[in-house]
């Protein structure tokens, strides 16, 4: 058998990422170099209100006083922030005058076809409206007529600075304020395309909202910053996706995505994050430094994220909820696997203030290769939040001897009448198992492919049915082979 | 003046009292540990592994711990298993396991000036525990820095109780240091009870080093403290051994106790067990922290981690903290922490059967911490905890007479 595994191993390190190519566009590219007359000019390319770039302006002076956190599980390559270009724009070609694209640059509409991500309405899969990025300009949003009409804003968020700058100001920064983090500090400076979402009051929203994310241009960072606003007794399903090209440098994608859900509400985020993850080597990569933060504010609100990651050199990405309401309820679902040199430090926060506050967290890490994969957690019960529950469980499988499966939980109680559950547990794939399989005529590969399939199921199963497909499949590309 | 320097100047003014009434071995290492010291500062909260408790504070403001040391004579005759200073002991084992960068260990390795050994030779069995009783009794606020080294040779078995206590109120300051090692083949159990009073104030560090076929042993009690925070690092360097850290907390008052623990397997085929379980009550703060750490290539190791907690107020707090942290595939490691209430539907049964709401609550708190004493295997020991959760829980340990926490 260990034989076999050697070999499996090598397919797998030879395995192609799928996404790697490159558009060849047209691209303006601002200069390379990070300072205030970079902020001021994102802006001004932005056409912008005074109001959002003294939002930057204090982003940038704030993040120029800070320091790289070290306290991640992670080897984190030194970034030289004067290296990056904080601006790309592929559609600037085909600007007009008022700054929107008159029509669609047929070489970006291939690029999106070939990621499946087809621009075109009618050719788009049913029941979902997508909002396509490619480095630092939302490309197109379809089905945007069809959501107006309910009154649902889909658009991209520097549209709606534009057409809704009273909602955007009142809810940009308020659940990740730029003071939050060293990252989230420079995307507030220079944050450049993402989607926004609003569902006004009784609304369900009729079809999955969508973004998909691509970095195309070489040495550029993306920033982007997603704001999705659920108001009351509204729901709303939300889908990310994202991918890159193969370089040999690391790209550098830190984002922000905020969330804020009303009474009764509830909002469902789902990523699939399969950013280039860099060579069998280790070599190159996007470098995945996100803050995603949801404020459950309203009384019996519901916030539910799901993730899989199998992409970036490195993730550094903890998704949280602050529980505000009373009786709010809380998910995260969660399966990182990590490959060759991958890293990965990614878990989440639940920050329980409000009554009969109810999370679940379920965390499955797989690690091959050489890689390290960490969950990190905090549940936070606060002194008011009486009746508070939370069940946290975090797997680890580790497939082959040199790679890492880490746990670091965080539980810190403050209220007699919560009850906080964590368990953990790390494994290899059970001899016994394999055993039961190969002895019914099923191979070894295929007998692990169905148990990581039946270990991650959990999470899979939470995904919307399109996403579970995709997410199946990169989980097999990406497993096929590693273990025997 | 720093904190630190006010250290470093304590240091430097009996520097010569110190080396004068020591051991050689410890001498020679002191400059070197204060400089560590001053290097490192007191850490903060912002260092990962003591976030849970305000350090410099506990170090801080009380000058009066700043009084001249004791001296006491110096004596390294050997005559039984306990002596202080074994100089051959020191010369093999002293500083040679503990953490020479951590600051609180190096504060310690700088003042200390006695070592209490514990030597047990090849394939010697004590056929009694030993209990080593440390007392606080000083009527002054007082500074105090303790080391005991313990060593089982190849073969030897032993069980050891540290027992802290206090007889009056004042300031107690103490850092210690506690060396074990335990050598292929040998057994040990180990016991730490504290019952101090509120005005103590103890950083408790403790190495343990662990040779093939070797089982260890270690519980960990605190019924009545002030401030308390325990370390404990295991290190597994031998095939086929098997480490267990048990430990259990009744806190209240403003009690804080945060423990520490780290076992490391560094090599293939060792299993490691952990379980600690905290009552937190009225203003109490309770921490636990717990790393399991599997180096590359320790294969075929086996770990379980359990920490249960309960915070009977609503004041109380707990934080707790499982790790793993695993660079090996071919393991089964798996933790388990819980934060919770009394079981509503076991009080309801107990009351339905007349038993006061008071009385119910300390049965079932009493039953929660017993699971980690029925696993002592000295019986009289046992029963002498079980008695003594007992009385502290009917609030007795406060109010029996003498002791200086009911006065």
């Amino acid at each position: 058998m260990s034989e076999n595994r050697n070999e499996y191993v090598k397919q797998v390190a030879n395995e192609q990422y799928k996404y790697g190519f490159t558009t060849d566009i047209h691209t303006e590219i601002i200069e390379k170099g990070l300072n205030e007359d970079v902020v001021r000019l994102i802006s001004q390319k932005k056409g912008e209100p005074d109001w959002l770039l003294d939002f930057r302006l204090n982003a940038f002076r704030h993040w120029t006083s800070m320091v790289q956190p070290k306290w991640g599980h992670l080897i984190l390559p030194e970034i030289d922030y004067q290296a990056i270009s904080y601006y790309a724009d592929p559609t600037s070609k085909s600007k007009s005058d008022d700054g929107k694209p008159k029509e669609i640059d047929p070489e970006l509409i291939k690029t999106f076809d070939k990621l499946g991500i087809p621009l075109e309405e009618r050719m788009a899969l049913s029941g979902t409206a997508v909002d396509a990025v490619m480095d630092s300009v939302s490309v197109k949003t379809t089905h945007t007529k069809a959501l107006e009409e309910k009154g649902i804003i889909f658009c991209s968020i520097s549209e709606a600075v534009k057409k809704y700058p009273e909602l955007v100001r009142q809810y940009l920064g308020s659940v990740v304020p730029y003071r939050d983090n060293y990252f989230a500090a420079l995307n507030s400076a220079v944050f450049s395309d993402g989607s926004f979402v609003y569902i006004p009051k009784n609304t369900r929203c009729p079809m999955e909202l969508s973004t998909y994310f691509r970095i195309n241009a070489r040495n550029i960072g993306q920033f982007e910053r997603t704001l999705i606003v659920c108001d009351d007794n509204s729901y709303v399903s939300y889908l990310e996706g994202c991918t890159a090209p193969m370089r040999d440098e690391n790209q550098l994608h830190a984002a922000i995505v905020e969330i804020v859900v009303m009474e009764n509400a509830e909002v469902k985020y789902s990523t699939v994050q399969n950013w280039y993850p860099g060579d069998a080597e280790g070599k190159g990569g996007v470098l995945n430094l996100v803050t995603k933060r949801g404020h459950l504010r309203g009384n019996n609100s519901k916030l539910s994220w799901t993730q899989v990651e199998t992409g970036s050199a490195i993730t550094w990405k903890y998704p949280s909820c602050v529980l505000s309401g009373d009786n709010s309820q809380a998910e995260f679902y969660s399966v990182a696997v990590t490959n060759n040199y991958q890293q990965a430090d990614t878990g989440t926060k639940m920050i329980h203030i409000g009554k009969n506050t109810k999370s679940t967290i379920i965390s499955k890490g797989i690690s091959a290769g050489r890689s390290q994969n960490s969950y990190r957690g905090l549940v936070k019960i606060g002194a008011k939040a009486e009746g508070a529950r939370n069940y946290s469980s975090c797997d680890s499988l580790l497939l082959g001897s040199h790679c890492g499966a880490h746990t670091f939980p965080y539980i810190d109680c403050h209220n007699n009448s919560a009850i906080v559950e964590h368990e953990a547990t790390t494994s290899k794939i059970s001899e016994d198992q394999l055993f039961y399989c190969n002895q019914r005529g099923i191979p070894t590969e295929e007998a692990v492919g169905l148990i990581v399939n039946g270990y991650a199921k959990d999470v899979i199963n939470k995904l919307p049915m399109e996403f579970a497909v995709e997410a199946q499949k990169l989980l097999s590309v990406s497993l096929e082979g590693t273990v025997g | 003046m720093s904190l630190e320097q006010s250290y470093i100047n304590l240091y430097q003014a009996h520097r010569e009292s110190l080396i004068a009434t020591s051991p050689e071995v410890m001498n020679t290492m002191r400059d070197e540990a204060i400089g560590v010291f001053a290097q490192k500062g007191f850490p903060t909260r912002k260092v990962e592994d003591y976030r849970y408790v305000d350090v410099p504070q506990a170090f801080d403001g009380k000058d009066t711990y700043m009084m001249p040391l004791p001296t006491l004579p110096l004596n390294s005759n050997k005559q039984s298993v306990i002596s202080l200073n074994d100089e051959s002991l020191l010369r093999r084992y002293y500083a040679k396991t503990a953490d020479s960068e951590d600051a609180i260990t190096a504060l310690n390795t700088a003042f200390s000036h006695e070592c209490i050994c514990i030597h047990v030779c090849k394939n010697q069995t004590l056929d009694r525990p030993i209990e080593l009783t440390d007392t606080f009794t000083s009527d002054e606020d007082q500074m105090e820095h303790k080391r005991v080294l313990i060593v089982l040779e190849e073969g030897a078995s032993a069980s050891i109780m540290l027992r802290y206590a206090a007889n009056n109120k004042m300031h107690i300051l103490t850092t210690q240091v506690v060396e074990v090692f335990v050598g292929d083949n040998a057994h040990l159990e180990m016991y730490e009870l504290e019952e101090t009073h509120t005005s103590c104030t103890r950083f408790n560090q403790v190495y343990i080093q662990v040779g093939r076929y070797a089982t260890v042993k270690h519980n960990n009690i605190t019924l009545f403290n002030g401030l308390t925070r325990n370390t404990i690092k295991a290190c597994l360097k031998g095939e086929y051994s098997e480490v267990t850290l048990n430990g259990c907390v009744m806190a209240d008052k403003s009690q804080v106790v945060d423990n520490n623990t780290l076992i490391r397997h560094e090599v293939p085929n060792c299993t490691s067990h952990e379980l600690y379980k905290y009552v937190v009550d009225e203003q109490a703060v309770g921490a636990f922290a717990g790393k399991v750490y599997v180096a590359e290539g320790a294969q075929k190791t086996v770990s379980e981690e359990v920490n249960q907690n309960i915070c009977a107020s609503n004041d109380a707090r707990m934080y707790t903290q499982p790790m793993l942290e695993i660079y090996a595939d071919d393991v089964k490691c798996s933790h388990g922490s819980t934060v919770g209430k009394l079981d509503e539907m076991a009080l309801f049964y107990m009351r339905q059967r007349g038993i006061p709401l008071a009385e119910a609550r300390m049965l079932l708190m009493q039953a929660f911490v017993g699971q980690v004493i029925d696993e002592i295997p000295i019986a009289p020991l046992r029963d002498r905890l079980h008695i003594m959760i007992e009385q502290r829980l009917k609030g007795e340990l406060d109010k029996c007479v003498g002791c200086a926490r009911c006065k």
